[in-house]
């Protein structure tokens, strides 16, 4: 493989601190040097390495989304793992952990192997989520030991929450023996059957039944509940309970606590949660219809509130590809849902960075270093000398205008069409190779 | 990014400049069309999704070949509301309602042989998802009275059964020659969903727990034939509806809310009159945020002191088919909030008691209160014709004219 050598750009590493002009040089797929700019010239001209000039730009780790729909196998209409992978190269991801509920399930080492394959064609690089219980049905855990060999990083049964308490015990009991999170979807679906919407007055006057904070508070105080229970009974449990999509105050409170009392709890905001209201359903627009609903100001203050003071550690978009016929029905009938991949470092940038004065780097860190911790992704969301080369490049005060049709995901779904957003992409690089170069993709 | 989405309904809406009534009548299909095909470009949407009647085609091979064709009107991506629409009475100014009731007394008082020729021949489509008596018929015999043809498509009798959407159904309906859709739908919004899906005019006949419009105007009429004489008077001599019209009117509505879209449409559209809307029923039935719908909404959970206030008092059916899972003690129920003869003539003797129906006797109000002196029951379904049949002639008047021979009133 050809080396590549990255000049005069801004590198913002915050899995180091680094936070300063660098001149990056990949070998190999691989973070091989890093200096003081023009530093490295030398090297490269020696080994006719391939210059790209990132002046003006920001140099960072790739960015790493914990929380992905991919769609394959089985719904290839909405997603491919080749497309939504492109999507997310566009949208400075290199890292991408596709969730289980696809079809069939992915409850199997063949499924997580499948989702791997070179055949797959993914623009980056994949990590399969698989299922906690057999097929997502809540009654019997997977063979996590299994799963874990075949490249599984979590386990989860996202959408259909555990609700039975001796089962996600036994999950989370199980999956801290093999060394990994379980992710819950909370949320307390025997009381919002029939929901579409957050519960309240918006609700009521739309219509629409709406799903309560509860719901969600309730399970991700059940779960946490459970996971003091199984510290109590054996103190050295590596258990760890990743909460997905945490939307409202109360839920965030709950993290809150748990954390201070020591226990191992992460949890993960996705854009639209931060960026938008209940108030977007307008007149039941359905690229607003997700799940967990859009919640109130209020609570999207929370979770901001949350994401400064680092109880929050990860932003992961939920990318959710549908059908445009899927999306366009009666707003009870539509899907839950949106597409995020090439929207949620504009969106991070936009609302944490320019409104809320959040550093740059902290708003990197939350994309890229941590989520890539939280599920121990090794050598990932790093420039760390000896990290993969996953890197992205973009221009922090450019604004640009996002569009829904030139989204390279098979899907377009999004509230965010035609929004104006900072932080232009410029390249994103999986591995030392670039998948996403904006000069080619404008031609 | 095809051309139904909603995001372009969203853009559009309001900043479209088409006029209603003749300047759109003139203007006819050439101008509606290239307003259309302006969207799609200033949206940047390639019309790489076409819908399957490629509706372009048309006026080439018309004037050459001297086929009739039926007029579409409009291309099929339109994306926007249609101003002639009745989806939701938020919409509507106190100078619509002004307008729209008006006409209502103008079409009741003309003679019926003229008024059939009012819209002779123009087009109605009653698109029917859930079942209904008085709102399926009411529209029906107005949409006949003012002379159009009608055809009635019902879920369980039509392809809707076979799974085709809301959105093709409408279109196909368009292409049939329906110039306005009268929708009723279990589902809220699915008014806005056929709007932008077909560009047509679209009447409101019920949809979900959201709104039910000609219902709101309905009551209202009722209520106005029922104020003191001298309010009726200034009324009529004014000719016009004003902001304080119901002040000092207080307006109990008694419980279903939750379920109740015949409750958002008149706690949306009293209010703008000067009328008190109070809300009241069980905390099952009645959230507390259900007064956060809208200025001049109270709610008073205790029948008796609710009655005390009323000069109008509403009474509903509790929606058995939406109740998904919330339980209701029906003794207790009737026990507390059923409207009967020593309830009336203790708290409110000299209220009238409206219903939008279906009524259950014995359930929510006794038999002696639906039949007896305070019921106006019977005037709403009249009302209701005739309040359709506005909305009808709003709606068409607002739609290009496609019929030659139909001639306009006035």
């Amino acid at each position: 493989m050809t080396a590549i050598l990255i000049q005069g750009g801004h590198l913002v590493d915050p899995s180091t601190g680094m936070d300063e002009r660098r001149d990056l040089y990949i070998r190999d797929g691989r973070v091989a040097a890093l200096e003081l700019p023009g530093k490295l010239n030398a090297l490269a001209k020696k080994e006719r390495a391939k210059i790209v000039d990132a002046t003006g730009m920001v140099v960072a780790p790739g960015l790493v989304d914990i929380h992905v729909h991919l769609r394959e196998p089985g719904q290839a209409y909405k997603e491919t793992i080749a497309s939504g992978t492109q999507a997310a190269a566009a949208g400075g991801f290199t890292s991408v952990c596709a969730m289980p509920n696809t079809s069939p399930v992915n409850d199997s080492p063949e499924t997580t192997r499948w989702m791997q394959a070179a055949d797959r064609h993914a623009a980056v690089h994949v990590f399969p989520i698989a299922a906690a219980t057999l097929g997502s049905r809540g009654e019997a855990v997977a063979d996590y030991k299994s799963l874990q060999a075949a490249g599984a990083v979590a386990v989860s049964d996202d959408g259909k929450p555990i609700l039975d308490d001796s089962i996600m015990l036994e999950a989370l009991a199980q999956a801290a023996r093999v060394g990994l999170p379980v992710i819950q979807h909370a949320e307390d679906t025997r009381v919002t059957q029939g929901a579409s919407m957050n519960a309240g007055a918006l609700a009521f006057s739309l219509g629409l039944r709406g799903m309560s904070v509860d719901a969600e508070s309730g399970i991700v105080e059940r779960d946490i509940e459970l996971l003091a229970r199984l510290r109590k009974s054996d103190p050295a449990s590596r258990a760890h309970l990743h909460v997905a999509h945490l939307s409202t105050a109360k839920a965030l409170e709950a993290v809150r606590r748990a954390k201070h009392s020591g226990l191992r709890v992460t949890c993960e905001v996705a854009p639209h949660h931060f960026a938008l209201t209940q108030a977007a359903i307008g007149d039941y627009n359905t690229d607003a219809k997700m799940n967990p609903p859009l919640r109130s100001e209020e609570d999207r203050l929370a979770l901001i509130g949350g994401i400064v003071d680092g109880t929050v550690d990860a932003i992961a978009t939920d990318h959710a590809p549908h059908a445009l016929h899927e999306k366009e029905q009666e707003f009870e009938r539509a899907p839950n849902g949106i597409i995020g991949l090439e929207t949620a470092l504009g969106l991070s940038l936009l609302v944490l960075h320019r409104q809320h004065r959040m550093p740059l780097t902290r708003v990197l860190a939350l994309l890229s270093s941590q989520p890539a911790q939280v599920l121990h992704l090794k050598h990932r969301g790093s420039l760390a000398v000896g990290s993969f080369a996953d890197v992205v490049l973009f221009r922090p005060n450019d604004d640009w205008q996002f569009r829904a049709s030139e989204s390279k995901s098979k899907s377009r779904n999004t509230p965010f069409d035609g929004w104006k957003l900072p932080g232009r992409i410029q390249m994103t690089m999986s591995e030392g190779r670039i998948v996403h170069d904006v000069r080619l993709s404008t031609k | 990014m095809a051309p139904f989405c909603h995001r372009s309904g969203t853009m559009l809406n309001g900043s479209m400049p088409i006029k209603r009534k003749t300047a759109a009548n003139k203007a006819g299909r050439k101008t509606h069309a290239a307003k259309i095909a302006g969207n799609g470009a200033g949206n940047g949407h390639s019309s790489s999704i076409r819908p399957l009647l490629a509706l372009e085609v048309s006026p080439s091979i018309s004037p050459r070949n001297k086929i009739a064709i039926p007029q579409f009107h409009g291309s099929a991506a339109t994306g926007f509301l249609h101003p002639g629409s009745a989806i939701s009475v938020s919409h509507f100014s106190v100078e619509d309602v002004d307008r729209i009731l008006t006409e209502a007394s103008e079409l009741e008082a003309m003679p019926v042989a003229r008024r059939a020729l009012c819209y002779a021949k123009r087009r109605v489509a009653l698109l029917f998802y859930e079942s209904s008596t008085r709102t399926r018929t009411s529209f029906e015999l107005a949409a006949k009275s003012l002379g159009a043809d009608t055809a009635l498509v019902s879920a369980l009798s039509s392809s809707i059964e076979k799974g085709e959407s809301l959105k093709d159904t409408g279109i196909t309906l368009r292409s049939l020659g329906a110039e306005c859709i009268i929708l009723r739908h279990p589902n809220s919004g699915a008014p806005y969903l056929l709007a932008r899906s077909t560009g047509l005019p679209i009447l409101n006949a019920g949809d979900g727990s959201h709104e039910h419009p000609s219902q709101a105007l309905l009551d209202l009429r009722t209520i106005l034939a029922h104020l003191p004489p001298s309010a009726r008077t200034a009324v009529k001599q004014n000719h016009s509806i004003h902001d304080r019209v119901l002040q000092g009117v207080t307006v109990t509505i008694v419980g279903d809310i939750l379920h109740s879209r015949v409750a958002r449409s008149n706690a949306l559209l009293l209010p703008k009159l000067g009328a008190r809307v109070v809300f009241c029923g069980p905390q099952v039935l009645l959230p507390e945020y259900a007064a956060a719908i809208g200025p001049g909404v109270e709610i008073e959970r205790n029948f008796e002191r609710a009655l005390k206030q009323s000069n109008v008092v509403m009474m509903l059916r509790i929606q058995k088919e939406r109740l998904a899972g919330l339980e209701i003690d029906l003794e207790e129920y009737i026990e507390q909030y059923q409207l009967h003869k020593q309830r009336l003539a203790a708290f409110a003797p000299a209220a009238i008691i409206l219903h939008p129906g279906p009524v259950i006797r014995g359930l929510e109000i006794a038999s002696e209160i639906t039949d007896g002196p305070n019921s106006a029951i019977a005037e709403q379904v009249y009302h209701g014709s005739i309040i359709r049949m506005a909305l009808l002639a709003r709606a068409l008047d607002a739609y290009p004219k496609r019929n030659e021979h139909s001639s306009k009133r006035r």
